[in-house]
């Protein structure tokens, strides 16, 4: 039979469909899409006089109008920090609100004040827009909360399968105040070291998001900018030696680090160190040790002794740190190691985690 | 918290210990047969609260420490093939096969998923038509129960594409292998109260008889083990061998009848190579041949296999307390959480792993390094 030859209609030019539901390779393509794409989704929450410029940096100035600009020696924290969490939504918070928090309080362990922010977006092609949506919004309610501007970003589009929906990659910039020397391997010996509160939190709350605890939990991520709190406790005491954030790895990773880079030892109380009773009853399940187990929202301080009470009572009148604790001290010996007073009073090793976390068999 | 801050009272730790200062008059051995006993010990520095005559010895009782080195390699092949889906428990994942372990195989492209529970595995069989998904079912009594459920569930529902690895394993035959050795020190046994829990403790009661040693079914908290400790030490001490019940608010003599039904559905015993150890007659179960179907070591082509161990490693003697982690040339130097060589230092419930983790002798040594 012979092949029917389709009569020819000359060149058309379809009216193209409109993509404003999922997210298409021409997205990333730097053309209309791509423009229409900022235009709709960043630009109505990250609106501001730098941004809008549109220009290949944002320009920014660091003195003027800023309170701390008449002793500032010059000196600027920048810290990045890349956000692959899964899933994009859990309980107490998001991928975004992880991705300006992070890198805010990276930058806050310093001692310094963060003022900037750039995000850099990669996106999986098919990604719903309507969730990329939630997500930036979040990101600026989350930027309101911590005082920071979002200043330059960029977005980039994967094929479908060569990303797990939405990466975000954050870096801050903020001004380090005259006579703050916060550092790791500061730690003294006879200092103390306070905890902001409850721990386990934010693991536990992604665990329960990505349904593998098993059952129901009310655990909520404790994620939330930490630069205010660290605001108050400086404004107490500039003998603060060390700030961390206890994230990935938890408390024993954080403790271990500054044992190791001040070449001290750190004696923890085991009864002093707080976790909500949902936290510690999942971990207890899973043969989890919150000790080990992520956090968003906490730090470690390790304060000079003389200044530690006024420092945990501005930590305490913060929103921020109203759980907080002082949780041991530093010693000289063994150099480099945490050891935990047991609620027995013996004595044990507080080892950093190796490699991930993983539930016991029985 | 309820069952657990009553099991962890400082108080009553205080007091436990007293009593087992204040009735020990001479030095006694004993084993706790699970690693999870041996993590508790460590992380609450139990050891530490015991008179110095009592020497505690860890037992072999941590699953993923005695499956043996021919199957975790059969299991890295299968997990290793185009159209498999391997699921397994997460502390198996770092077990070292010989040269690589189950994290490396993901590494390289296999589809390796850890699973919180056996059933979850014939989900994803459900829901992967199209591929293979094997289970690696290890572990003790304890962890019995549900494997065999998975696979009854299996057979109920028609799912043809579910296979289970089986390297199922038994307390009171490696019991009795302590017990018979020549060179055993071992005076005193607490019982894995988990294992208990299920099985009961009749199968105990000739082998106390037979060997003349007291066997306490002893639970994981400080308050449990504590209390398992001081029950052995007064039986040795007045010359008693009996088994007794540290850890009556869950185990009684008879057991979970319906679970040891479900065993006995599926399983039936048979010989079992224990890593490090070697193998002990009846000390393992394996499929029943109504269940052969669901049998990974025959629908997987895993032959010709040469299985290795490390040669410093000196796993098997710690297992059948015969040494100390820290007697190991290669402890906290050359073989650590990160690069275990044995088995025992992999999980969290292998001696070698416990002591590494909380121990001060540990840390003395890799200060020294």
């Amino acid at each position: 039979m012979e092949a029917e030859i389709p009569f020819f209609e000359g060149p058309s030019c379809p009216i193209p469909l409109p993509h404003h539901e999922r997210i298409l390779i021409g997205h990333g393509s730097g053309g209309k899409m791509s423009h229409d794409l900022i235009m709709q989704v960043f630009n109505p929450p990250f609106s501001n006089p730098i941004l809008d410029q549109g220009d290949d940096s944002g320009i920014v100035s660091i003195l003027p109008r800023n309170s701390l600009a008449s002793t500032w020696n010059g000196q600027l924290a920048i810290s990045t920090d890349s956000h692959v969490v899964w899933p994009l939504f859990f309980a107490g918070g998001d991928i975004g609100k992880l991705a300006v928090c992070g890198t805010v309080n990276d930058v806050a362990m310093m001692g310094a004040k963060p003022l900037y922010l750039t995000a850099g977006f990669i996106l999986e092609e098919g990604l719903d827009i309507d969730l990329l949506q939630k997500v930036v919004s979040s990101m600026q309610t989350a930027a309101q909360e911590a005082g920071v501007t979002i200043i330059a970003g960029d977005t980039k589009v994967v094929q479908k399968g060569k990303a797990d929906s939405l990466y975000i990659n954050t870096t801050g910039v903020g001004i380090l105040p005259e006579g703050i020397e916060i550092s790791g391997k500061n730690a003294q010996v006879g200092d103390v070291v306070i905890l902001s509160g409850p721990i386990g939190a934010h693991g536990m709350a992604v665990l329960e998001a990505r349904q593998e605890l098993g059952f129901e939990s009310q655990i909520q991520s404790d994620v939330a900018p930490l630069n205010h709190l660290v605001h108050e406790m400086l404004n107490q005491s500039h003998r603060i030696h060390v700030l961390r954030d206890p994230t990935r790895g938890g408390l024993a990773t954080t403790l271990n680090e500054i044992a190791q880079q001040s070449q001290v030892s750190i004696l923890i109380d085991e009864m002093a160190i707080p976790v909500d009773p949902a936290v510690a009853m999942a971990c207890e399940m899973l043969g989890f040790d919150p000790l080990y187990v992520a956090n968003e929202g906490k730090l470690v301080a390790i304060v000079e002794k003389n200044d530690s009470l006024k420092v945990l009572d501005a930590m305490r009148q913060s929103r921020y740190g109203r759980g907080a604790v002082i949780i041991g001290e530093i010693h000289s010996d063994p150099r480099g190691r945490v050891l935990m007073r047991t609620s027995f009073g013996s004595t044990r090793v507080m080892d950093m985690p190796s490699g991930e976390l993983l539930p016991r068999i029985c | 918290m309820h069952y657990t801050t009553e099991f962890r009272d400082a108080e009553i730790v205080h007091r436990i210990s007293a009593e087992i200062k204040r009735i020990i008059t001479q030095p006694w051995v004993i084993m706790e047969i699970c690693g999870g006993q041996t993590h508790a010990i460590m992380r609450y520095g139990l050891d530490q609260l015991l008179p110095q005559e009592i020497e505690l010895v860890h037992g072999p009782g941590c699953p993923v420490c005695v499956t043996a080195l021919e199957l975790i390699d059969k299991a890295l092949v299968i997990a290793s093939q185009p159209g498999v889906i391997f699921t397994s428990f997460g502390d198996m994942l770092r077990v070292p096969g010989t040269g690589r372990d189950l994290f490396s195989v993901r590494a390289t492209g296999g589809d390796v998923r850890v699973v919180y529970s056996p059933l979850d595995a014939v989900r994803i069989a459900q829901e992967n038509p199209d591929r293979q998904v094997v289970f690696f079912a290890i572990g003790f009594e304890t962890t019995a129960p549900a494997n065999c459920m998975s696979v009854i569930q299996a057979k109920n529902v028609g799912i043809k594409n579910y296979s289970v690895l089986v390297s199922h394993v038994r307390v009171p035959p490696a019991i009795r292998a302590i017990l018979s050795a020549p060179l055993n020190r071992v005076q005193g046994f607490l019982a894995a109260g988990h294992v208990n829990t299920v099985m009961g403790y009749w199968e105990y009661l000739p082998l106390s008889e037979e060997f003349k040693t007291p066997i306490v079914v002893t639970g994981f908290e400080p308050v449990d083990i504590l209390q398992g400790v001081l029950m052995t030490v007064r039986q040795l001490e007045q010359g008693r061998h009996e088994v007794e019940n540290a850890y009556s608010r869950l185990v009684n003599q008879q057991g979970n009848r319906a679970a040891q039904a479900v065993i006995n559905q599926v399983f039936i015993e048979c010989d079992r190579k224990w890593r490090g150890i070697g193998n002990i007659p009846n000390s393992g179960w394996r499929l029943r041949s109504e269940f052969s179907q669901f049998d990974a070591e025959t629908r997987f082509e895993v032959s010709g296999i040469n299985s290795e161990e490390s040669p410093v490693c000196i796993s098997g003697l710690i297992l059948q307390g015969l040494h100390k982690p820290v007697e190991c040339p290669a402890f906290a130097k050359t073989c650590t959480p990160e690069h275990p060589l044995g088995a025992t230092m992999v999980s969290s419930e292998g001696a070698c792993a416990a002591y590494y983790r909380y121990s001060n002798i540990a840390l003395t040594q890799s200060t020294k390094q």
